[in-house]
């Protein structure tokens, strides 16, 4: 009986094998957009198809044990060029993958293929993962958000506006007697929730144990004055899993509502591990991005943030930092409200204008609060409700302890600005365009937002924003 | 002595959503109603003792008053319940059946206590 196919040893184009224009995608495939720049003179299928095959089951040189195997069900396809608006120099590369190359329910899995080697490849100058296409199959493997924004909300008892928070300041040095008077002072004062600084895990000037002894007794002691839920991300950030759950336990042991997590720094393994622990505990968790902009800035090399939002909707958390638009931070409106939409809808269409590439379909998996943190004050709060709606949390570190009156007096100006923006949303008012006008009226029984808008008005951040979509 | 100039922020009771703005009007109170009419949502009343305002679960007005497109009903149904309990928190909740939560939710009337 003859052989099916030859063995020919050698290297051959890679696109012969990867790159396909005819093939009809499968609801079952995951889908990724590259963005590619190729090294001069390399044709863009070429480029398209080394893509694909880098990332799936392609290497360099023909192997005899290829033939053991069917490949053409499990290699990637480059299915698609497109020109990249207004650059001459890089390409979209659509690649279709079978869904049985990726482990079931890790993201970990689905990264080190699709942003593993390839990115390291000679023939190409630069390389930048768009967007993925998560197959409703896969997102029904993975656990997703611990408890998600409608439980989050039913057991914070928070409706219909915002949350509040506020990130501890300084975010070094502080004693944890002094830290939990920092975080009692704020809650008090009218937030919700306040947060350790990312950099906050246990140095030496405040050991982890001490802090999350004295942040209980803020949460209680302010609950019980107020009448309202409370709680701060406690950190548990560390150094080994097993430290980051022996952190976690004892936050558990306290009747703490929040813990958080740096989910890059700390590694997708970690979180999503961590995830599960908090389903499994009834905690919710706080995630934040350390990292990201190294991985997501450059507009021609990385991974853009709306895939790591992917993946950590998949991997786990409740609430993830998005930038704030307006604040200090880096982030194109548009852009950032593309990736919003995928932390807390269940269907997100594809819209270029957002820099969204595929339909999304989360099918029931829970959403994430969008979190604006870093360089907002009062003045941006008819904004800030405006571009992230009331599933989100608006974070004011420097914009509450910052009240030349103190943490509580800046919460409560916080606070009176947030209820006075909603309640004229509600009424129909377009709150963005008539800011001046609905503080200004809010101010006249609140003395705390009357000093807070004289304090900050004059501070802005406006630079023109380096990654910005392509149109 | 320029930290004699600062203000002081007293620790108040404040009953979550709303609870740092003035007492609204009746007008005031029916731009809310109508936004959770506008939503598609249903309004619905609760009531409770000061001493057990912390608690989830409040005492329900009736049932939730599904299909009501009469904002001036809602209104009345809050000034009857605020009646009959005046010493109680009465809360205003716009039931969301798409999200399974509350699309809106804040305490009207203060109990006196």
């Amino acid at each position: 009986m003859a052989s099916s196919k030859d063995y020919q040893a050698g290297v051959k184009e890679y696109r012969e094998m990867y790159w396909t224009p005819d093939y009809v995608p499968l609801d079952t495939d995951l889908l990724a957009c590259f963005k590619c720049t190729g090294q001069p003179g390399v044709p863009r299928e070429e480029v398209a198809a080394a893509v694909a095959a880098e990332s799936s089951t392609g290497t360099w040189s023909t192997v005899w044990s290829e033939l053991l195997t069917d490949l053409e069900y499990y290699k990637g396809r480059a299915y698609r060029i497109e020109d990249v608006p207004g650059d001459a120099e890089s390409f979209y590369a659509f690649v279709a993958y079978p869904i049985d190359l990726f482990e079931e329910g890790s993201v970990v899995n689905v990264l080190t293929s699709l942003v593993g080697n390839v990115f390291g490849f000679k023939a190409l100058k630069h390389l930048r993962l768009e967007d993925i296409r998560f197959p409703i199959a896969y997102i029904k493997t993975c656990g997703g958000p611990p408890a998600g924004i409608q439980v989050e909300r039913d057991r914070l008892n928070k409706y219909g506006r915002p949350m509040l928070g506020c990130t501890i300041k300084p975010k070094l040095g502080l004693s944890a007697r002094n830290y939990g008077r920092a975080v009692y002072e704020c809650l008090r004062g009218g937030l919700d929730l306040t947060k350790d600084d990312e950099n906050v895990n246990s140095q030496p000037f405040m050991r982890w144990r001490d802090r999350f002894e004295f942040v209980a007794e803020a949460i209680h002691k302010s609950e019980q004055e107020t009448g309202e839920r409370k709680g701060h991300y406690l950190n548990v950030t560390a150094p080994t899993p097993e430290e980051m759950y022996k952190r976690a336990e004892f936050a558990r042991e306290l009747n703490m509502p929040i813990i958080m997590h740096d989910f890059l720094t700390g590694g997708f393994t970690a979180n999503t591990g961590l995830a599960n622990w908090c389903r499994n505990n009834g905690m919710l968790l706080h995630i934040h991005r350390a990292m990201h902009a190294v991985i997501d800035r450059h507009p021609k090399h990385g991974i853009h943030f709306r895939v790591l939002a992917k993946c950590l909707r998949l991997s786990g958390g409740d609430h993830l930092h998005t930038g704030t638009v307006v604040g200090k931070l880096e982030g194109d409106r548009a852009s950032t409200l593309g990736f919003v939409d995928q932390l807390r809808e269940s269907f997100v269409p594809e819209d270029r204008s957002r820099g969204v590439f595929f339909d999304q379909d989360w099918g029931s998996m829970p959403g994430v609060f969008a979190v604006a943190s870093g360089g907002i004050h009062v003045w941006h709060m008819p904004a800030l409700v405006t571009i992230f709606g009331d599933d989100s949390v608006l974070q004011f570190g420097g914009g509450t302890q910052g009240h030349p009156w103190g943490n509580a007096a800046g919460a409560a100006a916080n606070r009176v600005a947030l209820e006075a923006s909603v309640k004229a949303r509600n009424e129909g008012r377009e709150i963005e365009k008539e800011t001046r006008d609905i503080l200004t009226e809010a101010a006249k029984s609140s003395p705390e937002l009357a000093v807070a808008m004289e304090t900050w008005k004059e501070i802005k951040f406006e630079f023109e924003t380096v990654d910005k979509l392509d149109v | 002595m320029a930290t004699l100039n600062v203000g002081n922020y007293e620790t108040a009771n404040t009953l979550e959503t709303f609870g740092f703005l003035p007492k609204m009007s009746a007008t005031e109170i029916q731009a809310q109603i109508a936004y959770i009419i506008a939503n598609g949502w249903t309004p619905a009343i609760e009531h409770e003792h000061p001493n057990n305002a912390f608690d989830y679960y409040w005492t329900m007005w009736k049932l939730p008053f599904f299909g009501e497109e009469n904002m001036g009903n809602v209104l009345a149904e809050l000034e009857a319940c605020h009646r009959a309990f005046p010493d109680h928190h009465v809360r205003l909740t716009g039931y969301d059946n798409y999200t399974q939560s509350q699309g809106s939710c804040f305490v009207v009337y203060e109990g006196r206590t």
